[in-house]
């Protein structure tokens, strides 16, 4: 029999290409709109919850990420729009607007990021870990901001949808469907990665780091990795986020970007593969619904949030299926 | 009446106009909500004043809360769910740069309340786009060119981002005389006791700035109370009326540029800031007059032609046939106001700290960049 | 160097001190809270918001700036003590990570809260008349007396903290709670409404913080946010719950801010051309206190005077 809990990621899963169908054939295509920007605010936060659900990593700097990925996205497709090459210093390269191209470029600048911020971070613990990966995402918010090659605070616009081949992806429900089909994908990465013996050892590092040294493992290598994999896939997020507004600003980088990705975590269920999709869902449909309610409605996410955080300890999936969270 | 009974008037006249096919539906993107609503507000106040009672226009009203992807996602849903004709309100330029030239590449006019990134002005400059506030660098070239001669040696300051750089070069692309130092501050800093005290070191004789919002209030009482007794000038940013009541007695005497003033005397302009006074209770500031200016351009082209036939409503904006608050209002060849620009002097009318009109600091002023505009 | 630029780098100095003194009064309270019941209190920005407010509608309605200044301490205590006893005392046996979204979204409610109840623009709150302009100090530097009297108080607050923290019987508690909960309680100490006072009491600290600052600076909503993450920081590079650290911690962040933005591009309009120098090195010294918390964390995991 499949558990509750099963049943349910499987619904909510559904749920959204099933929104974007539905919006398709009643011709609302701002709905699919919504809907790509919960799948893709939902994988920047499925990236994140290798770091802080399974790993313990309570990352207050993903939004560097997230930015790193939209800014790969920006540059690249800003040097094809104006045809100029793009000058690294030891080589020069041609902008690109093909999708996969600036995937991979997206993918590995986070990496290689998370790797140098993570080599210096997970040096601290607790709070301090909290901190100074706020540091980090701080650092980079101020450079772009007063960074004037790649517009600066005005952020940099791209004209025209980047091109994945055989798709159109100016159309809301092509896009939609390639961004929903990486996320499952990432999905069921994930799930792998949770189940393998790598995921096994990240979580009891998290429970107790001295039961994985006593198997000759290192705590701080298990999380450097998870933060490594956790930063590659939000940064691909980010460039898919950048792809979806045509438009990429410093504003990825802020801090509050990283707090919302928590809050997305913490929303759905934390420790919870699908927890991540189901708080990007229902988070991008109370700030969609409540806007309109109220000039004053940012009272309103606040006290919902507060509901969740101090009464529904397991989030919404933990609310439904009546069970605590799944590592507790 | 009271804001929220104004507010049902537009909605019920927006009801009224639904059935009717020539109505112009306009979706409104503004800040309404976080650290810098003030501005939105105003720009949005201006506007439901401007339009009120009038059935040709339905009105759409958005928050973007400040934030550029927020923005970019209530556009695509004012065009692709409201499928609105006209779009208005965004008060930043970053925000603008977000929204506007994928706007108008669907076809949509967009009228600029506020905000005029340079890169919308000459290059990227769109048939669709009507600047109906000022292109950014307008204020302190005004500024530049009225301070020639008389100034001595200038100290600059603005927030390291694009339009404070923008704003510094179109000071120093008219101002004929010498720049004492150019200093670039961290955007949203609330300190300036650093950079004041270059100030006194510096053998500057007057202080040019730009610091919208807080960071001008904070300044402003800072630089009061540090005892450096060199002029203040800049653009009508940080001397506007919505943050005059918070520097207080501080800005009396800085000097500093606008389009507009609550003292114009140009026909309209006492009524709409009494009728203003008397609906928001509050007098209005330049963002208010230009919602104002905007809602006027808006009902006057849709009185004269009908949004579906895009040439001819192009055509009827591009008139900027309306008795603006401003006086002289017309567009030049990039869609950009041609507009006198005033230097103003902050005053204190019995309790009350504002603006007062000085002189003029450029007759039918352009920008620079329509010469790299293709329209 | 010559005599006026000496001059003027003891006035930056003071400045970038001044700044510490005022990061002090926001980052001990934060520290206070943290050290006693272990709690990230991301909305302790939101109390130096109230006590601002309070300042403001306080002096606006009788014009008087002592008045203000107590209001501001009892509003942001009364604020601080309401919000212990409704939510922050349900998370301290939480982790980290339900404290800081807990407290996010207590932002998001003070916040706007605020902005309904006093509208979108900033407030009115100027020092007061006997302190408005400089006063000339030894060597010639004519520096502002209200920024004097910030650098007294906050001193006399880290003075008062210290004392009560090493002398009174509540500091006792307080000390007894940091090193073990169950011993305090075993002693017969009403711990919870020893928490509540020491929430109050940080709260009050931030409200004052902001009544003095709001006065040179400006008093709007969302002012909270900049100098949290800034007294972050700071009790980070100190060492979380130590008061010795933040005060260590806020005037090295002080300095560095204020000397960086000076400095820097002065330092690098040796090696490029001027625009570049201004510009780079201001974009520095937007990120100098990042790097300095980086760099402190990296080679002390918990801070200058932070136990693990």
């Amino acid at each position: 029999m499949m558990r509750r809990e099963t049943i349910l990621n499987l619904l909510v899963f559904l749920a959204l290409p099933a929104v974007a169908l539905a919006a398709l054939a009643l011709d609302e295509p701002f709905t699919i709109t919504l809907a790509t920007r919960a799948a893709i605010l939902a994988l920047a936060a499925v990236g994140l919850n290798l770091a802080l659900g399974l790993g313990g990593l309570v990352s207050l700097g993903h939004a560097v990420f997230f930015g790193l990925g939209g800014y790969a996205m920006g540059i690249l497709a800003s040097h094809a729009q104006s045809y100029a090459p793009l000058d690294l210093g030891l080589f020069v390269i041609d902008g690109t607007k093909s999708m996969p191209v600036i995937w991979l470029v997206a993918i590995s600048v986070s990496a290689l990021a998370a790797l140098l911020i993570g080599l210096l971070a997970l040096r601290t613990t607790g709070v301090y870990f909290i901190m100074i990966t706020l540091a980090f995402g701080q650092m980079f918010y101020y450079f772009t901001i007063s960074w004037p090659a790649y517009g600066g605070e005005d952020g940099l616009s791209i004209y025209v949808r980047n091109s994945f081949p055989g798709l159109n992806t100016l159309d809301p429900v092509q896009f939609f469907g390639l961004v929903f089909a990486l996320l499952a994908l990432v999905l069921w990465i994930m799930g792998r990665i949770e189940r393998s013996a790598f995921g096994l050892a990240l979580g009891t590092a998290r429970q107790n780091a001295t039961r994985v040294e006593t198997v000759g493992l290192s705590p701080f290598k298990l999380r450097l990795v998870a933060f490594v994999i956790s930063g590659a896939v939000t940064g691909l997020a980010g460039a898919l986020f950048a792809d979806l507004n045509r438009f990429v600003s410093p504003t990825m980088f802020s801090w509050q970007m990283s707090g919302e990705f928590i809050v997305f975590i913490v929303l759905g269920g934390i420790g919870r593969l699908f927890g991540p999709v189901v708080g990007a869902c229902l988070f991008v449909l109370l700030e969609h619904l409540l806007s309109g309610v109220s000039e004053f409605w940012l009272i309103y996410l606040g006290a919902i949030l507060l509901f969740v955080v101090l009464f529904a300890r397991g989030g919404v999936i933990g609310a439904l299926v009546g069970q605590g969270g799944r590592h507790e | 009446m009271t804001f929220k009974q104004l507010m049902a008037a537009t909605c019920v006249a927006a009801l009224g106009t639904a059935a009717q096919a020539d109505g112009v539906k306009v979706g409104m993107i503004t800040t309404l909500s976080g650290g810098g609503a003030g501005l939105g507000i105003d720009v949005r106040d201006g506007f439901l004043l401007a339009t009120k009672g009038n059935d040709d226009i339905e009105l759409v009203i958005e928050d973007d809360q400040r934030k550029p992807d927020i923005a970019v996602q209530l556009a695509d849903k004012m065009i692709q769910s409201e499928k609105v004709d006209v779009m208005t309100g965004i008060i930043w330029s970053n925000l603008a740069m977000a929204v506007v030239p994928a706007a108008t590449a669907q076809g949509k006019f967009y009228l600029s309340p506020n905000a005029g990134p340079s890169a919308l002005a000459g290059k990227g400059c769109h048939e669709n786009y009507f600047n109906v506030s000022w292109q950014n660098d307008a204020f302190s070239e005004a500024a530049g060119t009225a301070l020639s001669g008389e100034a001595g040696k200038v100290f600059l300051m603005a927030p390291n981002y694009p339009a404070g750089q923008d704003i510094m070069a179109g000071f120093k692309r008219t101002y004929q005389g010498e720049i004492a130092a150019e200093v670039y501050t961290k955007l949203g800093q609330t300190d300036y006791a650093a950079e004041i005290a270059q100030m006194r070191a510096s053998d500057a004789d007057q202080i040019y700035f730009f610091l919208p919002g807080g960071m001008g209030i904070s300044f402003m009482k800072q630089y009061a109370g540090s005892g450096v007794d060199k002029p203040v000038s800049g653009p009508a940013f940080s001397f506007d009326q919505g943050i005059l009541g918070a520097i207080g007695d501080a800005a009396v005497g800085a000097k500093n540029t606008a389009h507009w003033s609550k003292d114009l005397d140009v026909p309209g302009n006492a009524d709409f800031v009494a009728a203003f006074e008397a609906e928001f209770g509050r007098l209005p500031s330049i963002y208010a007059a230009q919602g104002y200016d905007t809602g006027l351009l808006l009902a006057s082209a849709a009185a004269k032609a009908d949004v579906n036939d895009a040439d001819a409503f192009r055509a009827a904006l591009k008139e900027a046939d309306f008795q603006s608050v401003r006086g002289k209002f017309s567009f030049a060849a990039n869609n950009h106001p041609v507009q006198d620009i005033y230097m103003r002097e902050v005053v204190k009318e019995g309790d009350l700290v504002t603006n007062r009109i000085v002189g003029t600091a450029a007759t039918d002023h352009s920008d620079p960049y329509g010469a790299d505009c293709k329209l | 160097m010559g005599w006026m630029s000496a001059l003027l780098l003891i006035e930056q100095v003071l400045n970038g001190l001044q700044s510490g003194i005022m990061l002090f009064l926001m980052a001990a309270g934060l520290t206070l809270i943290f050290g006693v019941m272990g709690l990230i209190n991301l909305a302790h920005g939101s109390l130096y918001m109230i006590g601002a407010f309070a300042a403001a509608a306080v002096a606006g309605a009788t014009g008087s700036f002592v008045l203000a200044l107590a209001a501001s301490l009892v509003a942001a205590a009364a604020a601080g003590a309401v919000i212990e006893v409704a939510v922050i005392r349900r998370l301290y046996d939480r982790d980290h990570l339900d404290q800081v979204l807990a407290t996010f979204a207590l932002i998001l409610i003070l916040s706007e809260g605020t902005r309904w109840v006093f509208g979108s623009f900033p407030l009115y709150l100027d020092v007061p008349a006997a302190l408005a302009g400089p006063v000339t100090l030894p060597g010639g530097i004519q520096y502002p007396a209200y920024r004097l009297l910030i650098i007294v108080v906050g001193l006399l607050v880290a003075a008062g903290l210290f004392l009560l923290i090493a002398r009174t019987r509540i500091g006792i508690q307080i000390r007894a709670g940091e090193s073990d909960r169950e011993m305090i309680a075993a002693l017969g100490v009403d711990i919870s409404r020893l928490y509540t006072l020491v929430f109050a009491l940080g709260a009050a600290l931030a409200g004052l913080a902001g009544a003095l600052v709001g006065a040179i600076q400006s008093v709007q909503v969302g002012m909270g946010e900049p100098v949290l993450i800034l007294a972050f920081v700071v009790i980070v590079i100190g060492g979380i719950g130590s008061i010795k650290g933040a005060l260590v911690g806020a005037l090295l962040v002080g300095l560095t801010d204020t000397l960086g933005g000076v400095l820097l591009p002065l330092a690098l309009s040796g090696v490029m051309e001027a625009s570049a120098a201004t510009s780079v090195g201001s974009a520095l010294a937007s990120m100098s206190i990042y790097i300095l918390m980086a760099i402190v964390l990296i080679f002390r995991p918990t801070g200058l005077y932070g136990t693990a």
